[in-house]
């Protein structure tokens, strides 16, 4: 073997190949690792969804379909907007200090029109769909019940804004989805114009 | 073995000038001056698919929103296209007519057209669009010189005219030729630039990705080709080693 | 840091031949150091292999194997999976550059007589690698369930049937059915995605051991391990690494090179690598005009065809399309020659060897090609001249004037 090698411009020239073939190895491993990511199709079927509230009963509510996921629409009357602040002790998150709203919603209603409420429909616990319970002192929810939704995987408990009760498994309040009105009573879930929060 | 040999030689030459005859009775394909950057051509040639193809073709791979690509925004989509209210900006687009009832009509189901281009060429797509001519042997009354007896009727003869096709006698050689016997809403150079805007679409919706690859591999072929050097420089540096 | 690297490598290795298995196959594996551009083509292989594997599972995971949704999904795939046109062309542009690449990996052992004594099982491994790779590659173009791929799959499985007594139950077997349809496409599908490319990395595995335990032959066909050093490492030989890692590494950038031009700027290759009637969805009441298999097949469909029926049935072509394949697989015994490798070979293996790389390129052309009967009359001649060089070569090999070995091998 020769004595005369040059070392250093064997290291740098080794070291620059390892780094171009690097680079060339991230560059190809991109588009497969990107290729996992939501395709055209799950996106076009996760848009935006209209909904005509119009025909929603006050003190009842409907279920849409936003990105697979049930998304409730309340109409809350005057009584059960009124019973909202009485049991603010006995929540966990009262305020909605957790960003589980979009800035728009993180008010004592968590809605953009007081008595509509617009929730995604999905357990903070471990992502059941709690059931709608909107009478007030049913025998198996209790005299304090006032109304609200009672998930029935592992008995969380939520009031008419959709926050939780303290002592209950789930740790948050339920996520408001990004919404905004497109006429009196055309609404749009899945976008804000404020590139979506929640 | 020879004899059958020789027969099917036979029937093979007996059957090869018919199959020219049907393949378009020396009728050749006009170039298609496709152009994918020529937005605004795009743009017009989509126009003209939606209004017209879509009535009875779907391009059902094809969604809506992908016409970003060629620099329409949703709302541009949605205003020039005239998409229905029921139809989202996400939609592949669907034909307006169902399926069976086109075949009823016409007797065959219009294809899809989402990868029309690259099955049939946009040389070809160009020159057909161009070849439909009067024929009263047919119950639709048109036939096509390159697409013999084709069941779509000429959806754009309001554009072009009609064209009839005629036998012309060249120095004793006899030559089929399209004849343009009643004008159209558009000049022949004008109709020609609206089938080229129509092919430019149908070539960019065959592959919409193309634009994107085609510019991609530059950037890679170039990075490869200094990788390249690299290795040769470090490969000849270590056999340096080898005598 | 280098120390706990140590300590885990040596955890390993009292419970893991992981050192002496790096030794001998990579670090201390002695290869010639005369391999010239010829040798590039076994590690590009792998690579490629590699690469088609990569891209398969992940088209696998948009890929529905389904008549009524396959074609769609292919699409779907080409428009709306994020870069799963990169994805799709990878793949289609690797199945033909599979070929290529193994077509001239074979060349260069016809070259230099890698085949012979004592590499005569590596030899056979790799031609059954050759027939699982054709297997592997017939079912995966069924897949798209386009005009191409349904009627290609009709032809080709309909030659078995053709087979006496049991072909037309045989022909049903393979299809699962009476003619190619969704049953077909789906036991493909398994076929392509798991069987197949199983045995394939199994028995590349095989043909790697029994290289380095033979050694590799080089371009001047002599046995390297006849000069030894004083520690027992033959005197021609080098490391494999960093030797031919490094070089091996340069062909992969040159066959990138190649590789990324024809995926990115030409990947349906002027219809060769994806046939423009493949895009037209399945319908198996309409055959297109002009049907040729993919390009790597036709050699063997042009002599399919240059033989004509014998007593009312197809199957002498398909016999002789068979023997086609199978053929190389003698090779180690049909060679009577002196010497291995082409640079000491006399004129007639040479003429032999320009007439079989002849024939073998013309029949790929004229299997593309409509059978008229000037190209049916070639295709005999080219046909002929194929099981020749074969055939014939247990004589001409020995008449061959071969010119004498050197002792070492040719470096400059």
């Amino acid at each position: 073997m020769t004595d005369k090698v040059d070392h250093s411009k064997r290291r740098w020239l080794l070291a620059a190949t390892t780094a171009a073939g690097g680079v060339a190895a991230a560059g190809a491993g991109a588009p497969f690792v990107l290729s996992l990511m939501p395709s055209e199709r799950a996106k076009a079927a996760g848009a935006p969804v209209e909904v005509d509230i119009g025909a929603i009963a006050p003190g009842t509510m409907i279920s849409v379909e936003w990105q697979g996921k049930p998304v409730w629409i309340v109409r809350r009357t005057k009584q059960m907007l009124d019973l909202l602040p009485k049991h603010d002790a006995a929540l966990a998150d009262p305020a909605s200090s957790v960003p589980q709203q979009p800035e728009y919603c993180h008010n004592p209603t968590r809605s953009i029109k007081p008595e509509i409420l617009v929730v995604l429909g999905i357990c903070t616990h471990l992502g059941c769909s709690p059931t709608f319970r909107p009478e007030v002192a049913p025998p198996d929810l209790g005299e304090n019940w006032s109304g609200g939704w009672f998930c029935p995987c592992h008995g969380s408990r939520f009031d008419l804004a959709a926050r939780v009760f303290r002592g209950v498994p789930a740790p948050t309040n339920l996520i408001i989805p990004p919404h905004k009105y497109l006429g009196d009573t055309k609404l749009l879930i899945g976008d804000d114009d404020t590139g979506g929060a929640a | 073995m020879k004899t059958i040999m020789n027969l099917c030689a036979a029937v093979l030459l007996l059957v090869m000038p018919a199959v020219a005859g049907a393949g378009g009775a020396d009728m050749h394909l006009d170039k298609a001056p496709v152009n994918l950057q020529d937005r605004a051509s795009l743009q017009r040639g989509v126009k003209l698919f939606t209004s017209r193809c879509l009535a009875c073709h779907g391009a059902s791979f094809m969604r809506y929103n992908r016409l970003k690509d060629i620099g329409m925004t949703e709302e541009e989509v949605k205003k020039k296209l005239e998409l229905p209210e029921d139809v989202k900006i996400g939609s592949t687009m669907q034909a307006a007519m169902d399926t069976n009832t086109a075949k009823l009509a016409y007797g065959v189901a219009p294809p899809d057209l989402s990868v029309i281009s690259r099955s049939r060429s946009a040389d070809w797509l160009y020159t057909y669009l161009r070849s439909f001519h009067t024929d009263k042997t047919r119950a639709s009354g048109w036939n096509n010189a390159i697409f013999p007896n084709v069941g779509m009727p000429h959806v754009l003869a309001d554009l072009q005219g009609e064209l009839e096709l005629k036998i012309e006698n060249q120095a004793g050689r006899e030559s089929l030729k399209l004849v343009l016997v009643s004008p159209g809403s558009l000049k022949p150079a004008e109709y020609d630039a609206a089938i080229t805007d129509l092919t430019n679409f149908l070539v960019f919706m065959g592959e919409p990705a193309k634009m994107v690859r085609t510019n991609l591999g530059m950037i890679v072929v170039g990075f490869l080709l200094v990788l390249f050097v690299l290795v040769f420089a470090l490969k000849k540096e270590i056999w340096k080693d080898i005598h | 840091m280098m120390n706990l690297a140590l300590k885990l490598v040596g955890w390993i290795d009292q419970r893991f031949p992981l050192v002496s298995t790096v030794k001998a196959h990579v670090t201390e594996y002695y290869a010639p150091k005369n391999f010239n551009f010829w040798y590039f083509f076994g590690s590009l292989a792998l690579m490629v292999l590699v690469i088609q594997i990569v891209s398969g599972i992940f088209l696998t995971m948009n890929y529905k194997p389904d008549a009524l949704s396959a074609f769609a999904s292919v699409e779907y795939i080409m428009r709306d999976v994020q870069w799963g046109w990169l994805l799709r062309y990878i793949h289609s542009t690797g199945a033909s550059m599979f070929f290529v690449v193994i077509y001239l990996h074979m060349f260069r052992g016809l070259m230099y007589g890698s085949y012979r004594n004592p590499r005569e099982l590596l030899w056979i491994i790799g031609m059954i690698l050759y027939l699982a790779l054709m297997a592997e590659a017939f079912m995966g173009y069924l897949l798209p369930w386009g005009q191409m791929s349904f009627w290609g799959a009709q032809v080709i499985i309909n030659l078995f049937s053709s087979v006496p007594i049991i072909g037309p139950d045989l022909a049903i077997l393979i299809r699962g059915d009476y003619v190619v349809s969704d049953i077909t496409l789906n036991r493909f599908f398994a076929l392509h995605v798991i069987a197949i490319p199983l045995v394939l990395v199994l028995i590349v595995v095989a043909h790697l051991v029994a290289l380095h335990h033979v050694g590799s032959n080089n371009p001047d066909g002599i046995d390297i391990k006849k000069h030894k050093d004083a520690s027992g490492n033959p005197l021609d030989g080098i490391p494999f690494h960093p030797y031919y890692t490094i070089k091996d590494s340069l062909g992969a950038a040159g066959f990138l090179i190649v590789f990324c031009s024809i995926l990115f700027f030409a990947p349906d290759m002027g219809g060769y690598f994806l046939e423009y009637n493949n895009f037209v969805p399945a319908n198996s009441m309409k055959t297109p005009e002009h049907i040729a298999p993919v390009w790597y097949f036709t050699p063997y469909y042009a002599i399919l065809r240059a033989v004509p029926p014998m007593f009312g049935s197809q199957f002498p072509g398909v016999v002789a399309m068979g023997v086609a394949t199978v053929i190389f697989f003698f090779l180690p015994w049909l060679d009577r020659g002196n010497v291995r490798s082409i640079r000491y070979r006399g004129p007639i293996y040479k003429t032999f060897l320009a007439l079989f790389v002849i024939s073998f390129i013309g029949l790929g052309w004229l299997g593309l090609m409509p059978a008229t009967p000037t190209y049916t009359a070639i295709s005999r001649v080219l046909a002929v001249i194929y099981f020749a060089f074969f055939l014939l070569m247990p004589w001409y090999t020995r008449i061959d004037k071969c010119k004498p070995e050197p002792d070492r091998v040719t470096f400059k």
